[in-house]
């Protein structure tokens, strides 16, 4: 299929946010909140619950599952109630309403991240990039967002890549 | 039920075009409460039924999040208690539904597959590289990636 021309919403204004880091953020890993994600995704592997078992196995505590950078250290007062704040690329918002989350890419250095430690990431916008979707008729914006994550010795334990997709909503 | 902690698998056992074992997972609307809780995200298509129909969907959805922490943990049993996993990558290609009300698990069978596409040492690290994957119950493929592992060796 041809592909449809159509108006770009990239700006030069956007452009420029390509690789500047946005603002830090700060994530802890407890006991409790290991256990809660290990719970979550279905983890029976008693690594992720007891702390004994997890140190027999070489971890300093009850080791992060694949996919959990920590929780964000959060008020509800000033943090955003859907996300607590971990979304986003650097200081760049879509100018389109509706999201997709298109993929997500986590990158582990090799060093442990286990309950106890502390998190710090902070969010550049990576790319920018524009398709027409035929099944909604559509242009879209995909964005990739790449995270870096230090903990509490300075060393870098991952990298994160999430791709989102926006559009305006069909029919507008 | 899956054994806790799988017999651990050795670098020199695994070849190119191997597949491993596979995970077998059924989302329920239950499931989906503990991700929102265990991950921070509570945005409500994932468990409220009017509220995702209200932006166009069918009804709740499972978290992209979730199935790429399922093909961590696919991953993550595949490596075994003396491996390490380095990359756990996917895309979102399309909408999973999660179980709700009495409506069998079984029927929203979501399956994590992998295989092996390379081996290599690189320094003193044996690694393996696969491709991943999240079918449905249809047999379709919702969510491809790739995994990258450590193994231990033999010797």
């Amino acid at each position: 299929m041809a592909d449809q021309e159509f108006e770009s919403a990239i700006t030069d204004e956007m452009r420029a946010l390509i690789g500047v880091k946005g603002p830090e953020t700060t994530s802890e890993l407890t006991t409790t909140s290991v256990r809660m994600f290990a719970r979550s995704v279905g983890y029976v592997d008693p690594a992720f619950y007891d702390e004994a078992v997890a140190q027999e196995r070489g971890f300093r505590s009850l080791p992060a599952p694949p996919g959990y950078l920590g929780t964000p250290i959060y008020n509800p007062a000033d943090s955003d109630p859907t996300f607590g704040g971990r979304r986003g690329g650097g200081g760049f918002r879509s100018p389109y309403p509706l999201v997709l989350n298109g993929g997500t890419d986590i990158e582990y250095t090799g060093e442990q991240i286990c309950a106890g430690d502390t998190l710090t990431s902070a969010t550049a916008l990576a790319s920018l990039n524009e398709r027409w979707s035929g099944a909604l008729g559509v242009p879209m914006l995909i964005q990739v967002s790449e995270t870096t994550y230090t903990n509490q010795h300075g060393k870098v334990v991952a990298i994160s890549r999430g791709t989102g997709i926006s559009y305006p909503r069909p029919g507008d | 039920m899956t054994d806790a902690v799988p017999d651990q698998i050795y670098f020199e056992d695994i070849e190119v075009g191997d597949s491993i074992p596979e995970l077998e997972k059924s989302p329920t609307s239950q499931q989906l409460v503990q991700w929102a809780a265990g991950s921070g995200d509570f945005y409500q298509i994932h468990y409220d039924t009017s509220y995702a129909q209200d932006t166009g969907l069918d009804d709740i959805i499972v978290h992209g999040a979730l199935k790429h922490a399922f093909l961590g943990e696919l991953l993550w049993r595949f490596a075994g208690p003396e491996g390490q996993v380095k990359r756990v990558q996917c895309s979102y290609r399309g909408m999973d539904p999660a179980a709700q009300g009495r409506e069998s698990a079984q029927e929203k069978k979501f399956t994590l597959r992998g295989t092996v596409t390379r081996k290599y040492t690189e320094g003193e690290r044996n690694i393996v590289e696969l491709n991943i994957e999240g079918v449905r119950a249809d047999g379709s493929v919702s969510t491809p990636g790739q995994g990258v592992v450590v193994l231990p060796s033999r010797n």
